[in-house]
């Protein structure tokens, strides 16, 4: 008997993943949904996972044609006891006349239950998201370079190279050199001939000694030389490159309650983890302020409890001051999010407005405010509101009073436009 | 026989020991059974892959479509979660008859899997009737490779969307995408593909025609038009592809090439009961005979009667645990009950089954094998013996009733009703509601009109039938309509147009339908 037995373990067993991704399209709506859910319970450092989602089970169902309750329906079952013909047995509660509709999902659950994992539920966490205005800045001295043909050197590694080239080089000296060798030669020749066959006389030696050494000269040249060869010479193209910043500004103050603070954090480890997702070169500036604005690093925005009065412009003032160091405008996009409660020392707001119309706006591409606070229209929104006709494309404010409010808040602050 | 030394007494597989197994289990099945098998191809997966295979429902290559992706993950869920194992093993009808084997499983149970699948299912397929009448073992691959193909040219070409709704709605009718009372011309990849193109243009043309309208002779009374369909028409997917007015070729192509799997799949799912009761039977028998030649080690032996055991495991009706009739357990008992009856037949059993009492057992299954569908095979072979041990006891739940009545129980007057209605538990016809093409109103609106004929009281799963309104009106866009009809009355009305989807009750005053 013929038979045959196939090792098929190392091929691929993604064999799915095409109708997996189907699935995922087709329900993006619900999936959209169950993750916005999902991103608004989980705690500030759990972002990064995936994550278990329920659609209606109504939703991704196939129907058919097939038999409903009712009527008269006859079953067999195995495993009888204590009946006997005639016996009647009372209907088990809720049920009715079950039959027909044998579930053909093994379980009856209300629910279609499945798993997302980490890649996708990034995916749908931060779909259709951008940095707004991102434009392609100077070629800064980055690390991206290619490497692109140019011409030919002398000298190189001999992987690179050029037979053809090299081989016409020298054939083009082979050539030159030989020119006055072939005209002596030819000459030579003649001379020979002239004489007669059987002429052995002095002169006819003499001249088929010189057509010899002509013709020993001409084999010496070399048919390839050291000079000859030619190798592709490679060089360094810096691609451009878009270099952003984003300038995460935070309000610590005592007004800032620890609830207040959490919100403001997710806010920002939303804005952090899609940043490191998309655009990778990102730089971040945390910059953390009360009475007092700071530099600090990451662990230390999150993580630190340090806190006092307010005063908003000190931010803004430290903000403009690493502008000017550190990211010059041509050859960086420079990107801005403040998180606060509104609340701001009384004569330091005019003087926000102030800064952020003449000298920071001027150098941003986007500054979004985000104004957590559940009463409305706090000190520092007013100011901004005066602020938000000059930068329409530049300048978004949004106010948030929940956990639930921050994940839409940040997509409708980052949602892709349509051009 | 004198006993031999096992082929291994390890526990771990190796391609050597599969080789070797599949050759001994090839001899004692040829030999000694007189099985007969399409060539086996055995193919070793791992359990995302086996993942996979579920997901495609059997074929080999499906095309792309979410519903399999939905599969998928169904399955994983329930993998990862430890709600389900994974089958053992996953069997293709090709020829050569494809078996994939999961890594995980150990020497013995590999030894179980190649008897049971490549040995029982693979001379299922290739024996039984149905199989042989429905299906073309050596065809499917290629078709199945063209359909997906083709399938993939037309997303590229209407794109993706249209595609998938298009096979939605054909998924919808899939169950009554097949002629029950006609057997399917065999298919051929090469054959569609040359014969393709052909079709639409001559489909297309005849459709055409059919609604053609001749300015006629006007005021001609409609009564004296032939009704169209002349006859109800069973098979909903063939009609649409031939008459569906709208449809564009491509869209008749999917809507066939749905209906050739249909078909593929169609003894499958009559079958249920007497192929893994045969693939059963076999690895059973197969096994003690290599233990009783001495290949199989006593150590391994056990392993394999433990899983057995697990296999035709029947929870009885009140457990948590049920969830039907164990097409293992059952095929199992009655292929080896028919054995017991020709080999040691009781008084009963000579009353019951004069044919095959004391008939020589192999002949006897070998032809139960090869003529019968599961519906009759229980009719013609299930014995009291077996519903004695099953304590299988019928009930009929009537909603007109307060109670639901038991009706017979393992006793001698009530043999014969349990093994009818266990076998009408198993005949697709009657499990299955009974609809058909009544009629199309090629003068009027071009409006469809499905009948389902009621058995026994039972109504339609109404909510469902209304999606499936859906998807007929998505294939025949004209208006449908379906009576659902008791005792030649219709009793209740669904209707779908552009729109929307109702129904319509007629329960007060039962109107006369026209017949």
């Amino acid at each position: 008997m013929a038979f045959l037995i196939i090792d098929r373990r190392q091929q691929g067993k993604q064999k799915s993943a095409v109708n997996r991704q189907r699935f995922l399209k087709r329900f993006r709506k619900h999936i959209k949904e169950a993750v916005t859910d999902a991103v608004n319970k989980r705690s500030i450092t759990d972002m990064e996972r995936g994550e278990e989602i329920s659609i209606p089970r109504k939703d991704v169902s196939e129907p058919i044609f097939r038999q409903g309750k009712g009527g008269k329906q006859r079953r067999v079952l195995p495993g009888n006891k204590e009946f006997i013909r005639g016996d009647r047995i009372d209907r088990p509660k809720g049920g009715g006349g079950s039959g027909g509709k044998a579930s053909n999902q093994g379980e009856g659950m209300d629910e279609f239950v499945f798993e997302l994992n980490q890649q996708e539920f990034l995916d749908f966490m931060f779909e259709d998201l951008e940095l707004p205005n991102l434009v392609r800045k100077q070629l800064k001295d980055s690390d991206s370079y290619k490497l692109v043909k140019g011409g030919y050197t002398r000298d190189g590694i001999p992987a690179r190279l050029n037979v053809v080239q090299s081989l016409r080089g020298a054939k083009a000296r082979r050539i030159a050199l030989s020119g006055a060798i072939r005209r002596d030669i030819k000459a030579l020749e003649q001379e020979l001939n002239a004489f007669g066959d059987d002429d052995e006389s002095e002169e006819q030696r003499e001249v088929s000694e010189k057509l010899g050494r002509a013709r020993r000269r001409l084999n010496h040249i070399p048919f390839l030389d050291d000079f000859d060869l030619r190798y592709n010479n490679m060089i360094q193209q810096p691609t451009p490159t878009t270099s952003a910043v984003m300038f995460c500004v935070m309000d610590v103050s005592g007004s800032m309650t620890q609830d207040i603070k959490d919100l403001a954090k997710r806010f920002f480890v939303l804005l952090h983890l899609f940043l490191k997702r998309h655009y990778e070169k990102t730089e971040v500036v945390f910059i953390r302020h009360h009475t007092k604005a700071d530099e600090v690093d990451e662990e230390e925005f999150f993580y630190s409890r340090e806190t006092g009065g307010t005063v908003v412009s000190t931010a803004l003032d430290l903000m403009k001051t690493i502008i000017d160091e550190r990211y010059p405008t041509d050859s960086w996009n420079i990107y801005a999010a403040q998180a606060s409660d509104g609340e701001n020392w009384q004569d330091d707001s005019p003087k926000c407005r102030d800064l952020l119309v003449k000298s920071v706006l001027p150098l941003v591409q986007y500054f979004a405010y985000v104004e957590i606070s559940s009463q409305k229209e706090q000190e520092l929104w007013q100011t901004y509101t005066e602020i938000l006709d000059t930068f329409p494309d530049r300048f978004a404010m949004r106010n948030v009073s929940g956990p639930a409010d921050i994940f839409p808040v940040f997509r409708d602050l980052f949602e892709r436009k349509s051009k | 026989m004198s006993k031999r030394a096992p082929i291994s007494e390890s526990s771990e597989w190796t391609f050597e020991a599969l080789e070797a197994f599949e050759e001994e289990i090839a001899r004692i099945a040829a030999d000694k059974y007189r099985l007969d098998t399409y060539p086996n191809q055995i193919e070793i997966i791992s359990a995302d892959q086996m993942m996979d295979a579920y997901s495609s429902v059997g074929m080999p290559v499906g095309y792309h479509h979410w519903s399999f992706g939905k599969q998928f993950l169904t399955t994983e869920q329930r993998y990862r979660k430890g709600h389900i194992g994974l089958a053992y093993e996953l069997v293709i009808n090709s020829n050569p008859c494809i078996a994939y084997l999961m890594e995980e499983n150990n020497l013995t149970l590999q030894a179980l899997v190649i008897a049971h699948a490549c040995f029982g299912h693979n001379s299922f397929f290739k024996g039984n009737y149905l199989f042989r009448e429905w299906t073309d073992a050596s065809a499917i691959v290629n078709y199945i490779l063209f359909a997906r193909n083709y399938i993939t040219e037309c997303e590229e070409r209407h794109g993706m969307e249209a595609v998938e709704t298009l096979l939605d709605s054909c998924h919808a009718l899939m169950n009554l995408g097949v002629d029950r009372f006609r057997r399917p011309r065999p298919i051929s990849a090469d054959e569609e593909k040359r014969r393709q193109q052909d079709r639409e243009d001559y489909l297309q043309q005849q459709v055409n025609d059919l609604w053609r309208t001749i300015p006629k002779k006007k005021e001609e009374p409609e009564e004296q038009w032939p009704r169209y369909p002349a006859d109800p028409q069973e098979n909903l997917l063939y009609f649409i592809e031939k008459n569906a007015p709208l449809l564009e070729p491509w869209e008749r192509e999917i809507v066939r090439i749905v209906r050739k799997i249909a078909v593929y799949f169609y003894p499958q799912r009559q079958t249920k009961i007497m192929n893994e009761g045969w693939a059963t039977f076999w690895h059973y028998n197969l096994m003690n005979d290599l233990y009783e030649e001495g290949l199989i080690g006593e150590g391994n032996v056990l392993e394999f009667l433990q899983s057995h055991t697990n296999v035709i495991y029947q929870p009885e009706f009140d457990s948590p645990y049920y969830s039907g009739i164990n097409p293992y357990t059952l095929g199992f008992a009655m292929f080896t009950d028919i054995r017991r009856v020709c080999e040691n037949p009781t008084d009963e059993d000579k009353r019951f089954f004069p044919e095959h009492a004391g008939a020589d057992w192999l002949e006897t299954v070998h032809h139960a094998m090869a003529n019968y569908k599961d519906e009759s095979f229980i009719l013609q072979y299930l014995s009291p013996k077996v519903i004695r041990d099953l304590k299988l006891f019928s009930i009929l739940d009537d909603d007109a009733d307060r109670a639901i009545q038991v009706t017979a129980i393992h006793d001698d007057a009530g043999y014969r009703q349990v093994r009818e209605e266990l076998a009408d538990q198993y005949n697709i016809s009657k499990q299955e509601p009974d609809i058909q093409i009544w009629e199309v109103s090629l003068r009027g609106d071009r409006s469809i009109t499905l009948r389902h004929t009621q058995r026994d009281r039972i109504p339609l799963d109404e909510d469902d039938a209304k999606e499936v309104m859906k998807h007929v009106h998505r294939l025949w866009r004209f208006d449908v309509h379906l009576e659902s009809v008791q005792d030649e009355k219709a009793n209740l009305f669904y209707h779908c147009n552009n729109e929307k989807v109702w129904t319509e009750s007629n329960d007060s005053s039962k109107t006369e339908v026209k017949s």
